[in-house]
């Protein structure tokens, strides 16, 4: 089973977890309907989508409702450092939540009480909150774009928007930051970093590109990056290795803005409903060519 | 000093220059931050938002940086607009400075604008906001949520809305989009 854990834009939503349904257009979370934008309903909504088209696991949630206040994140801070030991996932991916870096190491703390470590993957405030706490290794995968990769590749910035500016100039050379991140450990053994080219790195450099198809307008639509990291989560999950779980992802992702046929304004559940058919793709590819893949 | 004497000389500290007088006043939370930012600016104070010093334990991620010479009538003003300080603390190391670069990216039809990890993109035409993108903090996607599909004039202000750094990246980004757009 995978679990995703964040927020959702409701500050009414309480805290609740459970398998998650898409239906109708809404996810479905112990009875509770929630619409599918962007943030953690974009990226839950691509991965049931894509688990499901592959006969994938389960998908399972925690979540709360948090508007920036705080409040519902800390509450589900506290739910996890106090239960997360009793659950088994294969993969575990946190997402929006309010960056704090000392719930960070007491999530962390609890994740390491599981009868079995899952695949960890951090994106969004909870990877702010790992950087911060210095406990970036710790993660399988990060999935910053490059705004967020320059500021782990910051050592000395606690959020992007103190990224310094001799860094943020550097945006285009994402490999200097890449080596960077790594330089002062903070990036995970894995940085899937998406962009206007989506690299997949660790420690030693970057393994693999993704750059095809191609859509300047993927950068501007909230959610593609969300949709991208529930993607990978779902591959991991369904046994894939890591490089081969992140280019695939890549890939899908990309597919499925090209079958959504894309501008600026496009919504994000546009491109979900194009999961399937960008799966079938890259995975009939993947499995007749798999000694060529990679 | 009335207020309204106050307004008439909005920029009598704006080349002063940043040292040992200079202090930072400290907030439970965000969202006082941008709120006392906006009243302390409207009413002529040379202020700007910064990264606190890693010594001040209490507070958020956001602090105001003052003139220390007029800490008392600064206080007098938050204490009456009903968002007092936590506490007020002199500047004595440099402080992080928020970005300042914008990133612009023009897709013919659309406009889109980026400030740290934010971006925010409306249609040219009507300067509708079709897409917000980017940030960790959990106010985004509902910012996103109260923006999208509105006009640049029509739209709640992040600043209004936000409580988070990355809230108010995106103000950065959504002023720097009005200050191209509008006229």
């Amino acid at each position: 089973m995978l679990a995703v854990i964040g927020a959702v834009p409701d500050q009414l939503f309480p805290l609740t977890h459970g398998p998650v349904r898409l239906t109708g257009g809404h996810l479905v979370i112990n009875g509770l309907k929630l619409p599918v934008n962007r943030g953690t309903p974009a990226l839950l909504a691509a991965a049931v989508k894509a688990s499901e088209w592959i006969n994938g696991p389960e998908i399972y949630a925690f979540l709360v409702g948090d508007i920036g206040k705080g409040e519902g994140s800390r509450q589900l801070y506290r739910f996890l450092t106090e239960h997360l030991s009793g659950f088994d996932f294969q993969v575990l991916t946190f997402h929006y939540l309010q960056p704090d870096a000392d719930w960070h190491n007491k999530v962390l703390f609890a994740v390491e009480t599981m009868a079995r470590r899952p695949v960890l993957i951090a994106d969004a405030g909870f990877m702010y909150a790992a950087k911060m706490s210095g406990q970036s290794p710790c993660y399988d995968f990060f999935t910053p774009d490059v705004g967020e990769l320059a500021f782990l590749a910051d050592e000395i910035a606690p959020h992007p928007f103190y990224t310094r500016g001799f860094i943020l100039h550097q945006n285009n050379n994402v490999p200097d930051l890449i080596k960077r991140a790594y330089q002062h450990r903070n990036a995970a053994k894995y940085l899937l970093v998406k962009g206007e080219v989506d690299y997949i790195a660790n420690e030693n450099g970057i393994i693999e590109t993704v750059d095809n198809p191609s859509f300047d307008s993927m950068e501007a639509i909230g959610g593609t990056g969300d949709t991208l990291t529930g993607l990978l989560a779902v591959l991991c999950g369904a046994g894939f290795k890591p490089v081969e779980a992140a280019v695939l992802a890549a890939r899908v992702n990309r597919w499925s803005g090209c079958y959504a046929n894309l501008s600026p304004a496009t919504q994000v559940a546009e491109l979900i409903g194009k999961i399937p058919p960008a799966l079938s793709k890259i995975l009939d590819g993947y499995h007749k060519d798999k000694t060529g893949f990679l | 000093m009335p207020v309204f004497s106050r307004k008439k000389e909005p920029d009598r500290n704006k080349n002063e220059k940043r040292s040992v007088d200079r202090g930072i006043l400290v907030f439970e939370n965000t969202s006082e931050v941008i709120q006392a930012e906006n009243i302390l600016k409207k009413s002529g104070w040379s202020v700007n938002v910064m990264g606190p010093p890693p010594e001040i334990q209490r507070g958020c991620d956001l602090v105001i940086e003052f003139p220390l010479i007029e800490e008392l009538n600064i206080l007098r003003e938050l204490r009456n607009a009903g968002i007092p300080p936590l506490t007020v603390v002199p500047v004595t190391a440099p402080l992080l400075k928020p970005v300042d670069l914008f990133h612009t990216k023009d897709f013919g039809a659309y406009l889109m604008v980026r400030a740290a990890n934010m971006k925010i993109t409306v249609a040219k035409e009507d300067l509708k906001i079709v897409n917000i993108s980017g940030g960790g903090c959990p106010d985004v996607p509902y910012l996103a949520w109260q923006m999208v599909g509105k006009t640049l004039e029509e739209a709640p202000r992040p600043r209004d809305l936000g409580h988070t750094l990355c809230g108010y990246a995106l103000e950065l980004a959504y002023e720097e989009l009005r200050q191209k757009c509008l006229p």
